[in-house]
Order: C-alpha cells, then sequence, then structure tokens
C-alpha cells in the first residue's frame, strides 16, 4: 500500500518535470508560431478554473454558471493592487495573487450562504445572475475604468514568466486532488451521492456546500489574477456568462469528476479555437462541431466499443502467436 | 431509564395528522419492532426521531437529553443512526468509502491536513480502513470494498448501508424495512445479521417490518401503528395474535 502510493509519487514528480521541460522548450526554442506559445498562460488559467469548478460541479454535484464572476473579481483585485500600487513585482504579484484569491473567496462565502437552499436548476439560474451582477457593477465602478476597461496592468505573467503559473496550475491540482482524497472530500461527494443519507450519517452539509465555494472561488480568483497580468487589460464583459460556460464546457468535457480530464480538456479546448484559425468565418462554427463530436466519443460509449475493439484485437495477435 | 422515550408525539401536515399522541419507550439493548398497515405513519416517526420532520408536539429523549430541534447531522452524532426503506447509498462511492464517509466524526483530521496531506492524514486514514474493513468483515462485504455501491446486489446494499449506519457508533440503530424486497433466504440471513449487530455493537434497535415472520423471530416487544397512532404495545405472541391489531391489517 505504502510501496504503491511512493511509486505513485514519484511517477507524478517525473510528470511535473517532464512537462515542466517541455514547456519551457516549446517557449525557449520558438518551435510554435507567437500566437500559439502565447496561449501557455490561458491554458494555465483555464487548467486552473477547470479544475476548481470541477469542485463545485463533479464532486459537489452543483451546478454552477458565475465562474467567470469569481474570476473577474480576482483579476480586478490583483489589477487594482499592482496599477495602484508602486510594488516591486517580488512584493507586488504575490500581493495580488493572495488578495484577488482572498476576495473570491469572501464572495464564495457571501454567495454560499443564500443559495445552500438551491438545488439543480434554480441553483444554476442563481449563480449566472452572481456573475452578471459582479459584470455590471465593475462596469458601474469608476475606480475599476467602468465599460472602458482597466489598462496598464504590469505584465508580470506573460508567457516569457510562465514558470509562477505553471507552480500554480500544479498547486491547484495537487491541493484539489488531496482534498478530494480526504474526509473532506468524501463528506462533499456524499452530498453529490445524496444528501439525505449524508446528513443521516451525521455530516453537516452547510458547512461543507460552504467550504467548497470558498475553495473552488479562491482558485478561480487567483487564475483572474493572472489572466490579468497576461493581457495587461481587464474588460467587464470578457467576463460575462460566455466564460463562464466556456469553463463549464471545459468540465463536462473533461468529465464530471475528472480532475485529469478537466486537465487535458482545457488544453485541448484553449488551442482548438488557435488550430481553427485557417478556417477563418467557420472557425467558431468547427469548434461547435468538434465540440460536439467529442462529447459523443466520449459519452455515447464509443471509446468503450473502440478500446475493446483495439482490445479484442490484441488478443487475438496474442492468441495467434503473432505475426 | 429508557434509552429512548417519546411522549405524545404528533406532527400535522397542513390538515393531515400523519402522527398523533405516540408513545415510545425502548430499553437499553432492546430489539424493538415498529409495525403497521402502510401509511400508518411508521416512516414518519423515523423521520421525527432523526430530525428530517420536526414534530408539532410530544417529547424525543436519547438517554435523557431532549432531541427536538436537532438537525439531523446533529442527532447521528448524538447516537441515532438509521437506515432508508428505499436504499440510500453513496452510489458512486466504493464501498469502503461509503463507511468511511460514516466514520468523519470518529476518526478526525483537520482541513490542513487534507488539503496538504500532512502526516496525520495518511496514520487516520490508515486507521479509518482498519476501521471500515472491520465493521465491512462483520457484514461479509470486506472482500468487496473496492466495488462500486451502485455495483453490488441488492441484498448487499442493503448490508451495507446498515454497516454505514453502524460506523457513525450509534446507541440507537433504526431500520426502516431492512428485509423489504428479500427472499425467504435473505430474510433468514438477515435475522442472524440483526441479532449479530446487537451483541456485537451493543446497540439498541428499532426497526420497521412488513415481514410477520421477520417480526415475530427476533422482536423482543412491538408497537402497533395505526393511522398515526399508537395502537397497541406488548410482547409479539401476545400483539400479533390480537383482535384488533388483525382487523388494523386486515379489515373486518
Amino acid at each position: 500500500m505504502n510501496r504503491m502510493k511512493l511509486n505513485n509519487t514519484i511517477t507524478n514528480i517525473i510528470f511535473i518535470i517532464v512537462s515542466y521541460a517541455a514547456v519551457s522548450l516549446i517557449v525557449t526554442s520558438g518551435i510554435l508560431s507567437r500566437q500559439m506559445t502565447s496561449l501557455i498562460i490561458p491554458i494555465g488559467v483555464n487548467i486552473i478554473l477547470a479544475v476548481s469548478l470541477n469542485l463545485l460541479t463533479g464532486f459537489l454535484g452543483e451546478l454552477t454558471l458565475g465562474h467567470a464572476g469569481f474570476m473577474s473579481l480576482g483579476a480586478y483585485t490583483g489589477a487594482l493592487i499592482t496599477v495602484n500600487t508602486e510594488l516591486p513585482e517580488m512584493i507586488g504579484l504575490p500581493l495580488a495573487l493572495i488578495a484577488g484569491g482572498v476576495v473570491a473567496a469572501i464572495f464564495g462565502l457571501v454567495i454560499g450562504v443564500p443559495v445552500l437552499r438551491l438545488k439543480g436548476d434554480y441553483l444554476a439560474i442563481v449563480t449566472l445572475g452572481f456573475g452578471e451582477i459582479i459584470k455590471s457593477v465593475l462596469t458601474a465602478m469608476e475606480f475599476t475604468g467602468g465599460a472602458q476597461g482597466l489598462s496598464g496592468i504590469p505584465k508580470y505573467t506573460t508567457y516569457k514568466n510562465f514558470t509562477i503559473v505553471f507552480i500554480f496550475v500544479v498547486i491547484t491540482i495537487l491541493l484539489i486532488k488531496n482534498l478530494v482524497y480526504s474526509r473532506h472530500g468524501r463528506a462533499i461527494c456524499s452530498i453529490r451521492d445524496n444528501y439525505i443519507a449524508s446528513e443521516a450519517v451525521g455530516i453537516k452539509i452547510s458547512k461543507y456546500k460552504i467550504m467548497a465555494f470558498v475553495i473552488s472561488a479562491f482558485f478561480a480568483g487567483i487564475a483572474g489574477v493572472f489572466n490579468a497580468h497576461n493581457i495587461g487589460i481587464l474588460k467587464p464583459d470578457n467576463f460575462d456568462y460566455n466564460k463562464s460556460i466556456e469553463i463549464l464546457v471545459i468540465v463536462v468535457l473533461g468529465g464530471m469528476g475528472n480532475i485529469k480530464g478537466s486537465v487535458i480538456a482545457a488544453v485541448v479546448l484553449t488551442l482548438l479555437p488557435e488550430l481553427l484559425r485557417d478556417a477563418d468565418n467557420f472557425r467558431m462554427l468547427f469548434y461547435a462541431i468538434v465540440l460536439i463530436a467529442m462529447m459523443l466519443f466520449n459519452n455515447s460509449g464509443l471509446r468503450e466499443r473502440m478500446t475493446s475493439w483495439i482490445k479484442s484485437k490484441k488478443q487475438v495477435k496474442t492468441a495467434t502467436g503473432g505475426e | 431509564m429508557a434509552l429512548l422515550e417519546v411522549k405524545n408525539l404528533g406532527i400535522s401536515f397542513g390538515g393531515l395528522r400523519a402522527v398523533d399522541d405516540f408513545n415510545i419507550s425502548v430499553e437499553q439493548g432492546q430489539l424493538y419492532g415498529l409495525i403497521g398497515p402502510n401509511g400508518a405513519g411508521k416512516t414518519t416517526v423515523f423521520n421525527l426521531l432523526t430530525g428530517v420532520y420536526r414534530p408539532s408536539d410530544g417529547i424525543i429523549k436519547l438517554a435523557g437529553r431532549s432531541i427536538i430541534g436537532k438537525t439531523p447531522d446533529e442527532i447521528c452524532q448524538i447516537g441515532i443512526a438509521r437506515t432508508f426503506q428505499n436504499i440510500r447509498l453513496f452510489k458512486k462511492m466504493s464501498v469502503l468509502d461509503n463507511v468511511k464517509a460514516a466514520l468523519h466524526h470518529q476518526i478526525k483530521y483537520s482541513l490542513v491536513g487534507s488539503l496538504l496531506h500532512l502526516p496525520p492524514y495518511s496514520q487516520k486514514e490508515t486507521e479509518m480502513n482498519e476501521k471500515a474493513l472491520e465493521i465491512l468483515q462483520v457484514f461479509d462485504l470486506d472482500s468487496e470494498a473496492g466495488t462500486l455501491a451502485s455495483n453490488l446486489p441488492y441484498g448487499k446494499q442493503r448490508k451495507l448501508e446498515i454497516a454505514r449506519a453502524l460506523a457513525t457508533n450509534p446507541k440507537l440503530l433504526l431500520l426502516d424495512e431492512p428485509a423489504a424486497g428479500m427472499n425467504p433466504n435473505e430474510t433468514g440471513e438477515l435475522m442472524e445479521t440483526i441479532r449479530l449487530v446487537r451483541n456485537k455493537f451493543e446497540v439498541t434497535i428499532l426497526l420497521i417490518e412488513h415481514d410477520m415472520k421477520l417480526v415475530a423471530g427476533i422482536c423482543e416487544y412491538l408497537t402497533v401503528l395505526n393511522f398515526g397512532t399508537e395502537l397497541l404495545t406488548g410482547e409479539p405472541e401476545a400483539v400479533l395474535n390480537d383482535a384488533k391489531v388483525i382487523t388494523a391489517y386486515l379489515g373486518e
């Protein structure tokens, strides 16, 4: 048991090192076009967003459509700190990250408490509304730059400084994975599976729902800070419900409650629009078609049939003694 | 003093009086049966005892402490665990995790320990695994610890639900129709298991059941519920042969 765990840890560490090496190779060597290379940060941001949203939809089992709202809170908080203070990057960025995460988490708590009594589609609508309210407030306020947006944000986390984003992606994945495989995670999953039984075995549902909301919002806020310091300009419109749905699509495509799936889906779906750039006007059409095809492949049992078909082919080969 | 003391318990849903003036007194270590025709209010009584519903009037005391107004999770921690008439397992979790989820308050570590998998995490998780497997062993489920709960056959799902309830270390265990949907063989086996559970875990059991063979076979005391009120209380033999009870079940 312990040995297996150790082996797992080693495999994970090797995987992290290899992927870090791969990313730095891509960035430094310039084998990919600049557009593709600059997608490294959006990929990282989307991974953090998808993995944190998966905690809510996949593990807690609650459909929420306001993740972009949490993200925007983090983005604006972080950006306002780095824009309005003269702190050096070494202090400014960590401060922005912490503040962005904490502010988003506080709003996670604020939204978490009233929606405790809501389930399913009702919760989805309320969180959708929450996201839109945040967007409207950001548009109406003066210190956020209103509809014009907030510009002049120092570009601390562009693809050239991908290391810090990479580190936070790893931290997010590890922490959420650790959480899921713990007594707290079990409590969260049990609420998803049967909240009545969950209460009956002594689990305080409200506490764990709020916990999941706060943790999820915290990471969404951090993703927002990275996003802000990558693009350099923030507009409320970038955080409308389309963004929330984009994240949800990643989670659904990767599989509810599947962290690895979320990571892969985040990479694929962030690259896809760029890969389809040649298709020009039909880009979004192709994007949608690919999305539908992938969903069908994932959910209709096609994948199972294909893997079993490959397996049976292999078995025939070994049975006949190979070629 | 009785372990569970219920006096004048009643609840109304709008104009419907589902349970009215219900009294029961279950002694420590007893195997008590609650029977009655369909719609008599048996499950409603369970829901009142576990805090799912709040009674309109009456007293519920566990070991001398009132539990009225407490939430289901608090009542579970005080010492009442239950199973459900229609099985409610954590379907997408493994058999082992179902029991471990119920050990939530028995073996603890902090949220930080969870997030970072600090040393207490592995230590307590090992402890949890051992404890959960020990409970599963009683029900012959330890070999299926890794199976998804939804993939278990029906009879085993019922057993797992009892195992999960016991993991919360209850003083009083409420079983809601444990033999529902079982064939005579399985029911016989279940009777043995229930006896074993009572002796091994030193738990008091209150059960709802329609299978009269099971009721007569293992219950030491019975209360019959009809139209939300107590019809008769006594030893199984006397109760099951009583004219009023037979009328309640079969009509005039």
